[in-house]
């Protein structure tokens, strides 16, 4: 079934095209990959789903309904749950009060009985906790459980915003380059993790990646774009020899073996 | 006949806002940091002049007085973000708010403590004498603060096309680290802002003294300044100078046609009103954050 | 240094984190709830005034320090909770245990009335915004004479618990025990809120706000709760402010006050309880060592006392220019610092804190 449908989507900004009648659709289960060269729009159809912008045409629909009369801070109760490409935490709070955020949408009280922390408060924050404790137990986190983020390195953040969207516990994740910036080993871990949120959280993975090893290790389609125009869609293999793709990498100086890992 | 003096006289005061609005609006382009003292440093500016040339304190001639006092608000500017607001850097613009409140703070007791607290009139050659063009008869204070602010603009406006280094400011205030690797000294261009932050609030300052009184609370004009930088575009140096005159000519005519009390706060609500309707000003430059 | 072994979920929620935590505060509430049998009534006045500008610390801390917004022009909230304090009780006849809530909850409502134009602003936008907004209040506090008495002011009543009545300068413990139980219940509402979604909204607001929508945190919905909060509570405090002062006027809750509550909680410590407390003490005792030391010199060198106008605010600010550059936590930063050095001791090293400095931070693109 597609979980996620993008139809004909156009975006303009200004005079430039970011994204030129794009479709596509995510099925249920599966990872799938968006890559590409720089500025080839990847991270504005994540923007597009995340309805910071709006598409100038087209429509995009999300469990078979349109997310477009939704507004940005609807998309997680939807089910869609997203990391950010240059890493969006809340800088002055602790992991575990990041990764709590998350479950906002889950959260059933008002203000006015949060003051007063009435019996109802402390039992949906027990459960907040038990589903947070078991992302933190997921992702290997316990030693940072209640460090603050700003004094943490580079590589434990970005396991930290997974964590964060696993704890909306969306249907849909998005990862923006879940592996930029990271170790060998530590892009290992992402590509177990990956694999684990699929098959044992059973959570469908759409991301924008530029590590064509770990795309071709853990994604079922791959999506290649260009200059914001679909080049090709298929499995790893068929994206990767495909003409158009080759030639697209050839012509920015940009081989997709290459692996860029800025 | 009458209407034409409330615009002038309109126009004159909202020189002086616009002078230190532009005094805003220069460090902020700049720095993005908001210099709540401009208003302060105005103040500053006049008294130092005062001091120089009153016959109560110095008494040297006006004009060397004036050159005098821009000098040395130029070298207080330097200086303060030399010393004081350099370590700032990286900090985040609340902080930055704050800090120059106080620093506001500061300069009003300093003030105090030499000047005194009651208002004193600066002794100016320009003060008091009349102009006439024809029936009209108007003070030469308000005719020569319109003129000082056009020549004022003009020549900021060349500087920033024409020279060297109003180029290199506009290229810091545009990207920090693009300037940064273009070989820019982008610390030395912050202080040389703030120094001329400093020339400009002392020549509003000396301006302002000319038209009437001064005291250490004559900085909290800034916050008209504040409303008219707001009003013309937080970020434009015209947007500062036509918001400084559209408050400027709104109040005389608030004073005039409104009942009393009104008048006062006329500015204050076009300025509310102005941030609900149109947030960024009449000239605005704001782009949306990319993640 | 201590380790907490967290065994339930509950060691996050609770309050203390520690029973050796909840036995200090314990004895700092002993000792404040004694405090009266200790000091004579005119230092029993200023420990009320501290309690009384912690509060309204507090409200200004939740939006500062915990949502991230700048308000310079709280001291209009202020006014409005003190104004509405009285009038509810003179036009009403509302008693006191009636017209104090209310107070707050008009001050709230007209907190989240103007947060919702004003929620759309950022940083430096929003702060301008509120500063006019005190302006106006002062304005319009004397455009509106025949309510709020104009320059001449109004008188607020002695306050009435329970039929029995308290009185300002007659019984200066009772009012103190009253405020402080007030204090009391805005603590805990303060940290409730910071231990429940609303106040990891404010956080996720502050920190990030295109994180936060991302996070489903509906951005403007959580400005417009922190507004209402801490003109809430910033409402009691003026309401108490007004029965303290007795007589107050449009100059009572002017500009330099918004300011001064502004710089206060900076000084404290942002984003933390104890800093509205620190803060609110400096504001109180400030004056007050100032004009001890003044004339402990004066009579040293034997002059006549000299009165130096304006010094208190120069002082302050130039102490706050200190802090900025050199604490910008904060006494509560200081203080977090030296008992650390002694729970370590020999143990601690100088760069514990460093802060990270975050360069380049652009608010010209939102």
């Amino acid at each position: 079934m597609n979980l996620l449908e993008l139809r004909n989507v156009t975006l303009r900004f200004g005079g430039l095209v970011a994204v030129n009648d794009v479709s596509f659709s995510v099925e249920e289960g599966e990872v799938f990959a968006l890559v590409g060269p720089n500025g080839a729009g990847k991270s504005t159809i994540f923007n597009m789903i995340s309805r910071f912008y709006t598409p100038a045409q087209g429509d995009i629909h999300f469990k078979g309904q349109s997310i477009l009369d939704h507004q940005a801070h609807d998309i997680p109760r939807l089910g869609i749950a997203r990391t950010f490409q240059n890493i969006e935490l809340f800088e002055q709070a602790s992991v575990l009060q990041n990764l709590l955020v998350g479950r906002h949408t889950h959260s059933r009280t008002n203000f006015l009985s949060e003051a007063l922390f009435l019996p109802s408060v402390r039992e949906q924050e027990r459960r907040h906790r038990e589903a947070v404790e078991q992302v933190i137990d997921f992702l290997d986190l316990q030693a940072y459980r209640d460090k603050m983020i700003g004094g943490l390195p580079y590589g434990v953040r970005k396991v930290v915003e997974m964590g964060r969207a696993l704890a909306i516990q969306p249907n849909l994740l998005l990862l923006d380059e879940p592996a930029s910036g990271l170790s060998v080993e530590e892009t290992q871990d992402v590509a177990f993790w990956i694999e684990d949120i699929k098959r044992v959280m059973g959570i469908t993975v759409l991301m924008v990646e530029h590590d064509m090893h770990l795309v071709s290790s853990v994604s079922d389609r791959v999506m290649a774009l260009a200059d914001g125009r679909m080049l090709s869609i298929g499995t790893p293999q068929e994206v990767q020899n495909d003409p158009a793709v080759i030639e697209a990498y050839i012509g920015s100086s940009d081989s997709p073996e290459d692996g860029e890992a800025a | 006949m009458d209407i034409l003096q409330l615009i002038v006289s309109g126009l004159a005061n909202g020189c002086v806002y616009g002078l230190i609005a532009l005094g805003f609006v220069l460090i902020y382009k700049a720095t993005e940091a908001v210099n709540f003292a401009q208003g302060d440093f105005m103040m500053l500016g006049a008294f130092i002049t005062l001091g120089f040339t009153n016959t109560d304190y110095i008494g040297l001639p006006f004009w060397i007085s004036v050159i005098l006092a821009i000098g040395l608000m130029g070298i207080l500017g330097y200086l303060l973000d030399l010393v004081v607001l350099r370590r700032m850097f990286g900090q985040s613009q609340v902080a930055m708010v704050i800090l120059t409140i106080a620093l506001g703070f500061v300069i009003r007791f300093i003030a105090g403590a030499i000047w005194g607290h009651e208002p004193q009139a600066l002794e100016s050659p320009i003060a008091g004498v009349d102009v006439r063009f024809g029936g009209l008869v108007l003070g030469m204070d308000e005719v020569v603060i319109i003129v000082v602010t056009v020549i004022l603009t003009i020549l900021l406006y060349l500087f920033f096309i024409r020279t060297k280094l109003g180029v290199a400011m506009q290229a810091a205030s545009q990207n920090q680290l693009a300037a940064y690797y273009m070989g820019i000294p982008v610390k030395r261009i912050h202080s040389l802002i703030w120094a001329l932050a400093g020339i400009v609030a002392a020549i509003a300052g000396i301006l302002f003294a000319s038209k009437g009184t001064i005291d250490p609370t004559a900085g909290l004009l800034g916050i008209k300044a504040f409303a008219a930088a707001v009003i013309g575009g937080f970020g434009s140096l015209p947007g500062a100078l036509l918001g400084g005159l559209v408050v400027g000519l709104i109040e005389p005519f608030a004073a005039r046609y409104l009942p009393a009390g009104y008048s006062q706060i006329a500015p204050y609500l076009l300025l509310v009103v102005m941030l609900i309707v149109r947030p960024h000003g009449i000239l605005s430059q704001i782009q949306t954050k990319k993640v | 240094m201590r380790y907490v072994f967290k065994t339930s979920y509950d060691a996050d929620i609770r309050l203390f984190k520690h029973n050796a935590q909840a036995f200090w505060y314990l004895l700092l509430l002993t000792v404040a709830v004694l405090l009266p049998f200790f000091i004579n009534d005119f230092l029993i006045g200023e420990a009320t005034l501290v309690l009384i500008w912690a509060i309204c610390g507090m409200g200004l801390m939740l939006l500062v320090g915990q949502t991230g917004q700048a308000s310079l022009g709280h001291a209009a909230f202020m006014a409005i909770g003190a104004y509405s304090n009285v009038l509810y009780q003179q036009y009403f006849s509302l008693p006191f245990l009636l017209s104090f809530p209310l107070s707050g909850l008009t001050a709230a409502l007209a907190g989240a009335l103007i947060a919702m134009p004003t929620t759309r602003l950022h940083g430096i936008y929003l702060a301008i915004a509120t500063l006019a907004i005190s302006v106006l209040a002062d304005d319009l506090i004397v455009m509106l004479e025949p309510i709020t008495g104009g320059v001449a002011g109004l008188f607020a009543p002695d306050i009435e618990v329970f039929g029995y009545v308290i009185n300002r300068y007659g019984n200066p413990n009772e009012l103190y025990w009253l405020v402080l139980l007030i204090t009391l219940a805005v603590v805990l509402i303060y940290r409730n809120l910071l231990r429940s979604p609303t106040g990891r909204a404010f956080a996720a607001v502050r920190d990030s706000e295109v994180s936060a929508r991302a996070m489903g945190v509906n951005v403007a919905r959580t400005k417009m709760i922190a507004f209402a909060i801490s003109c809430f509570i910033t409402g009691l405090g003026g309401a108490l402010m007004g029965h303290f002062a007795t007589i107050f006027t449009n100059e009572t809750f002017n500009l330099i006050m918004s300011i001064t509550l502004l710089l206060m909680i900076v000084i404290g410590g942002l984003g933390t309880i104890h800093g509205a407390f620190f803060g609110a003490m400096v504001v109180v005792f400030l004056p007050l060592l100032i004009s001890v030391t003044r004339d402990s010199v004066t009579s040293a060198l034997g002059m006549s006392s000299v009165t130096v106008p304006g010094i208190e605010n120069g002082v302050f600010g130039a102490i706050l220019i200190g802090f900025i550059l050199f604490e910008p936590m904060g006494i509560y930063g200081r203080w977090v610092k030296i008992r650390t050095y002694f729970e370590l001791f020999p143990f601690y090293r100088k760069d514990m804190f460093r802060r990270q400095k975050s360069y380049l931070k652009t608010e010209r693109s939102r």
